[in-house]
C-alpha cells in the first residue's frame, strides 16, 4: 500500500477549511463568546433554527468522523468498551463517548465546549436515540429537546406527519431554546434564513448533477462528502454557505466545460473508466487508501445514497421562507435514512439510469443497521431492475478493526474485471447491431 | 385440557408451530376474519380484535428453522430474528396472513417491513410508528392516526366496522389478559419453584397464537393450578432476566439458567403482553383515545421508549425490588442495537443500588450453552455464599 501524497487541494476545498477552523474555534470559545452550545443530529437537523438563537450546533456524528479520519477512533471506541459498551454497537457511539471521556479534543485539537442543550432531532436512525439517553446521562441537568420524525412509511409524507412535527416544534423544541439562549424565537429571522438555504441548496443540486455528464467533472462519494459538508451541518442557512457553493460551482463548471475529469487527492483524473453508484456511508478510518483504491482503477462514484443523509435536495426538496417550520418537518422527514426501502430502491435505480452508472456498489457498513439491514435485497432488486453488475464489499464507519484493506482491494478488483468483461460484451453486441 | 402437563404440552406446540396452524384454523372459520402478523414488542391488539381479527405474534424462527435463505438477505452482523422470519416469509409459513405490522423498535424491524413490501407479503405490510413524544395532545394525536391506519387496513380486507362497543369488550377481554398474567408472576414471585420459567414462557407465548378468549381460560385454569402448592423449593437465587424483549432467547438457554441455581422472577420476553401496566379504560365513548392514554401513561420501561425523564435503569431497579430479586442477568441478542446501548447505564444503575448483575448474549438458535450455565452457576453461588 503506497503513502498517500499531500492531496492537491482547489480553491473551494481552501474555502471549506477556512469556513470550519473559523467554526471549530468559535465553539472552542464558545463560553467565553458568551455563545450557547446545541448538540445534534445531521439526519433532520434544524441549523437555521439553531442559529436564529445565535446558538451554535455540535454534530456529534461529525465529530465520530473526524476522530475516525485522524486515526483516533480506535482509541475511542476501546474507552466506551472499556465501560460497558458491545463490540456488537454503532461505533458512532462508542468513538463519541470515548472521545468524551478522553476530554472531548475536536477535530482542530481544541476542546469542545459541553452541550446546553441536547437537540434530538431522531430521523432516520433508531440508535439516535439511544445515543442521546446515554449522552444525556453524561451531561446531567442539561436539557434535552426530542423532535421525533415519523417514518415515511407509506412513501410519503402525509398532512398529518407535518402537523405532528410542527406542534413538538412549537410546544417543545424551540420553548426549550428559548430558555436556553434566553431569546425569543424569531420566525422572520428563521424564514430570512431558509432564503439562503434555499440558494445553496439549488448550487449543491447543480453541483451533484454535474455528475450527469460523461466524463464527470466530481466524484459524488469520496469528494461529495466533501461537498456536502457546510450544507449538512453548521452553515445551511448562511452566506458563507451560498459563497461556497457558488464558488465550488463556478469550479465544476470550468472543469465540465474543459471536459476536465474530477479532482483526486493525487490530482485530476485523467481517465474515467468506471461509473458507479454507491450505497452506504464511507469508511472513515482509512478514507484515503480506500478512495485511492478506485481512482487507481478509474472508477468514479457518479451518484451516492450516503450525500443524501441530510438531504434529498436532488428530488426537490427545498426549505420554504413562506412556511419555516413546516418546512423544517417536510425536510426531516425526506433525508435519505428516512425513506423506506421501496423508495430506497426506486431512487438508486433512478440513479443508475440517469447517472449512465456502469455498475452498483454496497459498502455495507457493520455496525449501522439503518443502511445495512436490507441492502442485499437492494443489491438483488437492482441487478433484477437495471441489469448493471452489483458488488458488495464490508467495512466500518470508524472502527480500524474491520477496515481490511486487502480483502477490500481484492473484492473491487474482481469486481472492476466483471465491470471490463460487460463492457467488452456489450461493445461488441454494438458492433453486430 | 385440564392439568398442568397438558395444558404445557399444548402450549408449547401452540407457541413454537411456526406454521401457526391454530391461528390458520380460526381464520377459515369465518371469512371475515383476518389474521396480522405482528413483530416484537407490543402493539394494541384490541383494536385488531376489535375488526375480527387474531393479531398473531411473529417472535421469529428460533432454533426451530434451518436458516437458508434468510442468510442470503442478511449480513452475518445483523441479529438474527429478521433472517428466521424472512426465511418463514418466503417459505409458506406465514402464508394466508392478511397483513403484518413492524412495531417501530429498531432500524432491522424498520426496513424489514420495507423487505415485506418489496416482497409483497400479504396484502398490507405496515412500519407501526410510536410516538416518542408524550403529550396526549401531540404524540397522543399522531399514535391514534397510526392506529387508523391500521383500522383502516384491515377494514379494506373484511369490511368489518369497529363499533364503540366492540373496542370496549376487547379492552375488557385484554384487562383480564394481563390481569392473569400478572397474577401468574406474581404467585410466581413468591413460589418460583411451582411453575417454572420454562413454563410460564411456553404458556405466555401461546397467548400470541391464539383467541384472547381461549388464552384467558387457559391462563384462569394456570392461576387456579398454581395456586395449589407443588414442586420442591431449591435452594436458588432470584433473578430478572432483561434484555431479550425482542430477538427470544432459546428455550435452552431459559433451562441452563434454571437449572445453574436461577429462579427467573421476572423477564422481558413476552413484553408486549405484558405492555400495560393495569388497566385500559373499557367504558369509555371513545376508545382508541383510551388505549392513547394507557400507552402514555401506564406503558412497561422498554428499550425502545426514548426514556429521558423516567429512566430505564431505575425502573428496573425499582422492579428488582419489588420482585424481591437477588440480581440481574443481562441477557440481549446479539447485535440488538437497542438493548446493548442500554447496558451501561443500566448496570451502572444496578451498581449504585447494589444488584449484583452478569451479562451475556445469544442469538435465538445458540445451542451451546454450557458457558452460560457456568456463568450463570457461577453467580448464583456469589451470590448465595457472599451476598
Amino acid at each position: 500500500m503506497a503513502e498517500p501524497v499531500e492531496a492537491i487541494k482547489e480553491k473551494s476545498m481552501n474555502l471549506q477549511k477556512e469556513m470550519l477552523s473559523k467554526q471549530f474555534k468559535e465553539l472552542s470559545m464558545a463560553k467565553e463568546l458568551g455563545k450557547k452550545v446545541v448538540y445534534t443530529f445531521v439526519p433532520g437537523n434544524l441549523t437555521e433554527l439553531i442559529l436564529s438563537f445565535d446558538m451554535l450546533p455540535v454534530y456529534p456524528e461529525i465529530n465520530a468522523l473526524q476522530s475516525g479520519m485522524r486515526k483516533k477512533s480506535g482509541e475511542y471506541i476501546k474507552e466506551a468498551e472499556k465501560i460497558g459498551f458491545s463490540e456488537d454497537v454503532c461505533t458512532y457511539v462508542k468513538c463519541d463517548i470515548g472521545m468524551m471521556l478522553k476530554g472531548n479534543i475536536g477535530p482542530t485539537g481544541e476542546q469542545l465546549p459541553p452541550p446546553d442543550l441536547l437537540l434530538l432531532s431522531y430521523t432516520g436512525c433508531f440508535t439516535f436515540l439511544k445515543w442521546f439517553e446515554n449522552l444525556e446521562r453524561l451531561y446531567p441537568g442539561v436539557p434535552v429537546a426530542m423532535l421525533h420524525t415519523p417514518y415515511q412509511e407509506d412513501g410519503v409524507i402525509t398532512q398529518d406527519q407535518i402537523t405532528y412535527m410542527v406542534k413538538q416544534l412549537q410546544e417543545d423544541v424551540i420553548p426549550k431554546m428559548e430558555q436556553v439562549s434566553g431569546k425569543k424565537f424569531d420566525m422572520k429571522r428563521l424564514s430570512n434564513m431558509m432564503v439562503d438555504s434555499a440558494k445553496a441548496e439549488d448550487l449543491l443540486v447543480k453541483i451533484l448533477e454535474s455528475a450527469k455528464t460523461v466524463p464527470t467533472p466530481i466524484d459524488a462519494y469520496f469528494a461529495g462528502v466533501y461537498y456536502i459538508g457546510p450544507i449538512f451541518t453548521a452553515f445551511r442557512g448562511t452566506k458563507e454557505a451560498v459563497v461556497y457553493y457558488q464558488e465550488l460551482w463556478n469550479e465544476v463548471q470550468e472543469r465540465m466545460r474543459l471536459g476536465l475529469g474530477p479532482v483526486t487527492p493525487e490530482g485530476e483524473l485523467k481517465e474515467e473508466r468506471f461509473r458507479l453508484v454507491i450505497e452506504g456511508p464511507p469508511n472513515w478510518t482509512n478514507f484515503r487508501e480506500f478512495w485511492k483504491i478506485f481512482y487507481d482503477m478509474g472508477a468514479i462514484i457518479v451518484a451516492s445514497t450516503y450525500t443524501k443523509v441530510g438531504g434529498c435536495y436532488d428530488l426537490g426538496f427545498r426549505h420554504d421562507p413562506s412556511e419555516p417550520l413546516e418546512s423544517l418537518a417536510k425536510y426531516c422527514m425526506s433525508v435519505y435514512t428516512n425513506m423506506n426501502l421501496p423508495q430506497r430502491v426506486d431512487l438508486i435505480e433512478k440513479y443508475v439510469r440517469e447517472y449512465k452508472a456502469d455498475g452498483f456498489l454496497i459498502n455495507s457498513i457493520k455496525s449501522c443497521n439503518s443502511f445495512s439491514a436490507g441492502q442485499l435485497m437492494i443489491m438483488r432488486e437492482i441487478e433484477q431492475r437495471t441489469g448493471v453488475p452489483v458488488g458488495f464489499i464490508e467495512s466500518d464507519l470508524v472502527d480500524p478493526r474491520y477496515f481490511s484493506y486487502a480483502n477490500i482491494k481484492n473484492r473491487l478488483e474482481s469486481y472492476f474485471q466483471m465491470l471490463e468483461q460487460r463492457k467488452t460484451i456489450l461493445a461488441q453486441e454494438e458492433a453486430v447491431k | 385440557m385440564s392439568s398442568m402437563e397438558e395444558i404445557i404440552k399444548w402450549c408449547e406446540e401452540v407457541a413454537f408451530d411456526l406454521n401457526f396452524s391454530h391461528a390458520k384454523k380460526w381464520k377459515a372459520q369465518d371469512k371475515t376474519r383476518v389474521l396480522v402478523g405482528y413483530l416484537p414488542i407490543y402493539i394494541p391488539r384490541e383494536v385488531i380484535h376489535a375488526a375480527n381479527g387474531l393479531a398473531v405474534g411473529i417472535m421469529g424462527a428460533g432454533d426451530r428453522k434451518q436458516i437458508i435463505k434468510g442468510d442470503a438477505y442478511y449480513q452475518s452482523y445483523i441479529c438474527h430474528l429478521p433472517r428466521g422470519i424472512i426465511e418463514m416469509a418466503l417459505d409458506t409459513n406465514l402464508n394466508e396472513f392478511d397483513g403484518f405490522l413492524f412495531p417501530a423498535i429498531c432500524d432491522c424491524v424498520r426496513n424489514l417491513s420495507g423487505m415485506f413490501k418489496l416482497s409483497k407479503k400479504g396484502r398490507f405490510q405496515r412500519y407501526f410508528d410510536y410516538p416518542q413524544n408524550f403529550d396526549p395532545k401531540i404524540g397522543g394525536v399522531f399514535y391514534m392516526e397510526e392506529i387508523q391506519k391500521v383500522l383502516d387496513d384491515v377494514y379494506k380486507i373484511n369490511g368489518v366496522t369497529v363499533t364503540i362497543d366492540k373496542l370496549n369488550k376487547s379492552i375488557a377481554l385484554f384487562n383480564k389478559n394481563r390481569e392473569l398474567i400478572e397474577k401468574i408472576y406474581s404467585i410466581r414471585q413468591e413460589f418460583p419453584w411451582r411453575l417454572s420459567a420454562v413454563d410460564t414462557y411456553h404458556i405466555l407465548r401461546a397467548g400470541l397464537c391464539i383467541t384472547v378468549e381461549e388464552h384467558n381460560e387457559i391462563l384462569e385454569k394456570v392461576v387456579k393450578l398454581i395456586q395449589v402448592e407443588q414442586g420442591e423449593p431449591m435452594d436458588n437465587i432470584r433473578v430478572i432476566v432483561s434484555g431479550s424483549f425482542c430477538e427470544q432467547p432459546p428455550i435452552g438457554m431459559l433451562k441452563s439458567i434454571e437449572m445453574a441455581g436461577c429462579y427467573i422472577v421476572d423477564d422481558d420476553f413476552m413484553l408486549g403482553s405484558r405492555w400495560i401496566i393495569g388497566d385500559v379504560a373499557d367504558n369509555t365513548h371513545d376508545p382508541i383515545k383510551a388505549i392513547m392514554e394507557a400507552y402514555m401513561d401506564k406503558s412497561t420501561f422498554a428499550s425502545c421508549i426514548y426514556d429521558v425523564g423516567n429512566p430505564k435503569g431505575k425502573r428496573l431497579v425499582k422492579q428488582a425490588r419489588e420482585r424481591n430479586a437477588d440480581g440481574v442477568i443481562f441477557c440481549a441478542a446479539s447485535f440488538c442495537d437497542p438493548a446493548l446501548l442500554d447496558r451501561p447505564e443500566m448496570q451502572k444503575e444496578c451498581d449504585a443500588a447494589g444488584l449484583p448483575h452478569i451479562n451475556f448474549q445469544f442469538h435465538e438458535n445458540t445451542g451451546q450453552f454450557k458457558v452460560i450455565k457456568e456463568q450463570a452457576g457461577t453467580f448464583s453461588d456469589s451470590i448465595k455464599l457472599w451476598a
